[in-house]
């Protein structure tokens, strides 16, 4: 997916540190290099920080492709790799529809309806999730 | 229909013909209609009535005769007859007509006309007593349709209203607690039904800020594998939102179809009823106690 509107193609997304946790706000559409981008900053990140935690808010976001879904995943996966753990959180109706119809129900990602929530599902111990499945949800 | 120029009177043409005819006789005309099956059957109370919307539909008719415009349904007189004769043939309907006999009972109107036209322009000459009966038959055959088109389209209009509603009356979401809503569902699933139980289902978790969302199928008679599907659709989609989603009111033979269909709800939590799965989701919600719900062992 394109983004001619916004002229900077590629641009970086802020990855904010909240003490142990990671807060990354997608704002507008996301063009694959922002993506690309957005997944070398997070991993990168997690990495050099000690954090326990991120949380990626894309309650911004209106319009969403597998593309996006999949890196969606893989941050997640890489992640989780670094024994951190990703809530995305504030995923709108049209876009769960969209991701749901497109066949991508990313079972392995935790989601919380909006970042307070997901901050309070960081703070719990892993393994209890409340909000979020993290098992297996196939269509 | 534009007519050619007459060799004798230029100004002559057989539906200004028939626009004057009908002015002429619209007594008479109103007057034999009135006992037609089509008047006859709406206004069974009193004939002056019938006569009167008898006069009303030849007026508009010998407006658009004298307009030219003898075919043509979109002709602005064939308003009025719209509105007098739509409201006639719905009450028709109502009393469980088909159009094919309303049809024929507006067919029916033809052969008075016809008549009394022949009778009185019986020392015309033989072609212009030609065109101008072609002209009033084309002019009953437009008013036919334009019946016709009024009934179905009341119809139609009538199966789109209630199709609206249904989809409406189907899918109440309900707040059961805060941050909990649930959605019965009635009747069979369909594609576009499903769709709209997702739609409204998702935009209530946000509204409500809900983190629970109750899926009950108690009202659905059969779940085959498309229901299924839609069914873990939603419940992924929920769950993407960061909702979590529960299932109840899966009935002993449902469980058994969903069973013998070989389809995996394992990924979905499942309550027999309403209750059980409000349970639940209190208990989750830590408030389970304090609420004086019976605090059953949940395995889950």
């Amino acid at each position: 997916m394109t983004c001619p509107r916004t002229e900077v193609i590629g641009a970086h997304v802020p990855v904010l540190t909240l003490g142990d946790v990671l807060l990354v706000t997608v704002q507008g559409d996301l063009d694959d290099q922002t993506a690309e981008y957005l997944r070398q900053d997070i991993t990168r990140a997690v990495a050099e920080t000690t954090a326990t935690g991120v949380v990626i808010d894309v309650s911004g976001v209106e319009v969403v492709d597998s593309f996006l879904g999949r890196v969606l995943a893989d941050i997640a996966a890489t992640v989780k790799l670094l024994a951190a753990r990703t809530v995305v959180a504030g995923i709108r109706p049209a876009v769960a529809i969209t991701l749901v119809e497109l066949g991508l129900t990313l079972p392995g990602l935790c989601t919380a309806l909006h970042v307070e929530q997901a901050l309070r599902l960081l703070r719990e111990p892993s393994g209890t999730h409340r909000g979020a499945h993290p098992r297996q949800g196939g269509v | 229909m534009r007519v050619p120029e007459h060799e004798t009177e230029a100004q002559w043409s057989p539906s200004r013909e028939v626009g004057d005819f009908l002015r002429r006789f619209r007594e008479q005309i109103a007057q034999r209609w009135a006992d037609a099956t089509l008047f006859r059957t709406v206004f069974t109370v009193s004939r002056d009535e019938a006569v009167e919307a008898c006069k009303v539909v030849i007026d508009a008719l010998s407006v658009v005769a004298a307009s030219e415009r003898i075919e043509d349904i979109e002709a602005p007189g064939f308003a009025v007859v719209r509105e007098q004769l739509g409201r006639m043939s719905a009450s028709h309907v109502r009393m469980g007509r088909t159009p094919a006999q309303i049809a024929n009972e507006v067919a029916a109107l033809r052969v008075p006309v016809t008549e009394l036209l022949a009778a009185e322009s019986r020392d015309l000459p033989t072609e212009r007593v030609q065109r101008t009966t072609l002209a009033l038959t084309v002019l009953m055959g437009t008013l036919r349709l334009a019946v016709m088109e009024t009934t179905l389209t009341e119809g139609e209009e009538l199966i789109d209203r209630q199709r609206q509603q249904l989809l409406e009356f189907a899918t109440p979401v309900i707040k059961l607690w805060d941050g909990i809503v649930a959605v019965p569902l009635i009747g069979t699933l369909d594609s576009a039904r499903s769709q709209v139980v997702m739609e409204s289902l998702l935009e209530a978790v946000v509204a409500q800020q809900a983190r629970f969302a109750i899926l009950d199928i108690t009202g659905v008679p059969t779940v085959d594998t498309l229901v299924a599907q839609h069914l873990m659709k939603t419940v992924a989609a929920a769950r993407l939102m960061g909702a979590e989603c529960i299932v109840s009111g899966i009935r002993p033979a449902i469980a058994q179809t969903i069973v013998h269909l070989g389809i995996d709800l394992g990924s979905v939590v499942t309550r027999a009823t309403l209750a059980d799965a409000l349970a639940f989701t209190l208990q989750r919600q830590g408030t389970g106690a304090a609420v004086g719900v019976s605090a059953e062992v949940d395995p889950t």
